[in-house]
């Protein structure tokens, strides 16, 4: 029987098996899109409309942003994208306009230390994307590059001229609340979510109430209390830094969120897991740091991500207090008189580099689940 | 391990009959909250001495050896092991619990480690061995559990009976005096129990200390030198295996033993 096969296998011509593979390319989309899109007369109703709208807006979206576009224009001439205003995007004034939105109200002469702040930020991200970097020297690169990063920013070393924080503003602003914000809360949330579970009462009671009474609040409340109220509260001559204060208000906010999903990964163990690395001796830190997180932190990545996702953006909410985010530098590019009505590519230009930084992050926990459950297959 | 072997070990048990007991529970109590789960419990276990526990669902079988390295906490009564009486000092709980091995019904191997790394992580950082040792003392107790050759896959990769044979390599490498067995077998498919009650039988040939939770009553012959019969949180009944299987005293190991053994 084997035999047989084996013989018409090799006695088939090479042209019919190409032919073979040609028909089954085509066949087989033929074959799904019939199955999906045209199974009933319903459904090739309702393929034929969507598909229609589909069309229009793609087609108009081209049209808008590219064939009708206003690619170039004089500087502080809005003339040109006026005629066009309604039928063709005015990406001049974004070309204009792109050095402010990404870098705010910073020293127009020194930007190139918040340009080379991005990029430190982008290698970290990257570096820490690679699992061949996961060993204990890269919080060793992280903590380097983050000294860098506020070095770059602030100056008043090196031979740098100091560039106080209020005058920081655009992306590096979002990154650097994102980002320390993320690195400090997420072991804050380790430790709340620890504490929960903690025998002692007083340990106990005090991370629920932290995180019962940031979830209670909005965070532009805390934003306030933490940029308004609490200097208040601050004796004579003591100044705390408003950005600081901000992402202070940040951490905690996130601090509690992530300490609810760790929770929810610690309470999906089984009591073995713990019993275990009890029963072999392993003192209480051993057990959580070998044992406990890495399976708990595992099942928690989606929800973690989650998180990390919505904190990045909720970090545009800062702009209530005064701080020059990319959104508020977005949004101040576009308030002279001259570009007044020219709101649509700023946005989409922000929402772009929201979406780039957002995808980005949920592309690589889904890598990071994958690969965690081929090599567990747990 | 042949017959005349196990003749050997059993002859050298009897020197052992004589030596200071490794184990020793003194009055031990315990209740959760109204209910009394454990009402003075008193044993002594010799060194190389072998104990079947039995006794219905509910009796306290595995909430004793559970309070004997502190998984559970007992209210009342004494516990020593091999010369540490057992308290609240953190101290005495960590040096216990090196001294005493446990293998569990659920098997809890840590999923996320290779079989390897999960025999070798409690010696490198509780006894402190370095990675190279404690990987020469892994392999040769997977190689006695004869698992040696799935070393490198993870716990989800083996069957149940291969995870409860690497969960007794795992005990037995932190080199424990005594090992704690928590009913080892309830958990497995009937065609893999027999091998796990072979590495237990071999485990007992070498001279181990051995406390058992377990229903498998032909084990308990097999190797027992004393079966505890236990009932609604008390110790009904001990006894040497022919004893207590031929001839129970007591009208509840009775009934236990008819249930048992004529399914």
């Amino acid at each position: 029987m084997s035999d047989t096969q084996i013989t018409e296998i090799s006695l088939m011509p090479p042209t019919t098996r190409r032919d073979d593979r040609l028909r089954y390319l085509i066949a087989v989309p033929g074959a799904w899109a019939k199955r999906n899109l045209f199974s009933s007369w319903s459904s090739t109703a309702i393929t034929l409309l969507l598909g229609y709208f589909l069309c229009r807006t793609a087609i108009s979206a081209i049209e808008w942003g590219i064939l009708q576009a206003v690619w170039t224009a004089p500087p502080r001439d809005s003339e040109a994208c006026r005629i066009m205003q309604g039928s063709g995007a005015c990406w001049a004034l974004v070309h204009e306009k792109l050095r402010f939105i990404l870098f705010g109200p910073y020293p127009f002469a020194e930007q190139w230390r918040p340009a080379a702040a991005i990029l430190v930020f982008l290698s970290l991200y990257l570096v820490s994307a690679l699992r061949s970097f996961w060993r204990p020297a890269i919080i060793l690169i992280w903590a380097a590059g983050l000294a860098a990063i506020v070095v770059l920013m602030r100056g008043g070393i090196f031979g740098l001229p100091l560039v106080p924080t209020d005058a920081w503003g655009g992306l590096p602003i979002t990154l650097i609340l994102a980002t320390f914000g993320i690195t400090a809360a997420f072991p804050l949330a380790v430790f709340v979510a620890l504490g929960r579970r903690s025998p002692l009462p007083v340990i106990r009671w005090l991370c629920v109430s932290y995180v019962e009474l940031i979830r209670g609040v909005p965070l532009i409340s805390l934003l306030f209390v933490a940029s308004v109220i609490f200097p208040l509260f601050m004796p004579d001559g003591i100044h705390l830094d408003k950005l600081l204060r901000a992402q202070v208000a940040i951490i905690l906010f996130a601090g509690a969120y992530l300490a609810e999903v760790i929770r929810g990964g610690l309470q999906s163990l089984p009591k073995g897991q713990f019993e275990a690395a009890d029963a072999l001796g392993l003192a209480y830190h051993q057990k959580i740091t070998r044992i406990i997180l890495p399976q708990a932190l595992r099942k928690v990545i989606p929800p973690l991500v989650n998180t990390f996702i919505a904190l990045f953006k909720d970090t545009s909410l800062v702009s209530i207090v005064g701080i020059f985010d990319l959104l508020t530098a977005a949004k101040t590019s576009i308030s002279e008189p001259i570009w007044q009505g020219f709101s649509i590519e700023v946005y989409a230009t922000v929402a772009a580099i929201y979406f780039i930084f957002c995808y980005a992050m949920s592309r690589y926990s889904r890598s990071l689940e994958t690969k965690l459950r081929i090599s567990h297959r747990a | 391990m042949t017959d005349a072997m196990r003749e050997n070990s059993k002859s050298a048990d009897g020197a052992a009959d004589h030596g200071p007991p490794v184990l020793e529970l003194r009055g031990v109590c315990k209740s959760y909250g109204n209910f009394q789960v454990l009402t003075d419990i008193n044993l002594s276990v010799k060194q190389s001495e072998r104990i079947v526990i039995c006794g219905p669902s509910g009796s306290g079988k595995s909430t004793m050896i559970r309070c004997i390295n502190r998984l559970e906490e007992h209210e009342r009564g004494e516990i020593v092991v091999d010369g540490v009486l057992l308290t609240d000092d953190l101290d005495s709980i960590k040096e216990i619990r090196r001294e005493v091995g446990m293998v569990f019904q659920h098997f809890n191997l840590f999923p996320h480690l290779t079989i390897l790394e999960n025999c070798t992580m409690a010696p490198t950082i509780v006894r402190g061995l370095s990675k190279r040792s404690a990987e020469d003392l892994a392999r040769s107790y997977l190689d006695r559990v004869r698992i040696l050759d799935q070393a490198n896959k993870f716990p989800g990769q083996l069957s149940g009976g291969q995870q409860q044979r690497v969960a007794i390599a795992r005990a037995l490498c932190m080199k424990p005096k005594i090992m704690l067995f928590d009913e080892p077998t309830s958990a497995l498919d009937p065609e893999m129990v027999k091998e796990v009650l072979d590495t237990m039988v071999s485990l007992a040939d070498n001279g181990m200390t051995m406390l058992c939770v377990t229903h498998e009553m032909s084990f308990a012959s097999q190797i027992a030198d004393r079966v505890i019969f236990m009932d609604s949180g008390r110790i009904v009944e001990t006894g040497t295996p022919t004893e207590f299987f031929r001839n129970p005293k007591n009208e509840r190991s009775r009934a236990f033993l008819s249930k048992i053994l004529h399914r």
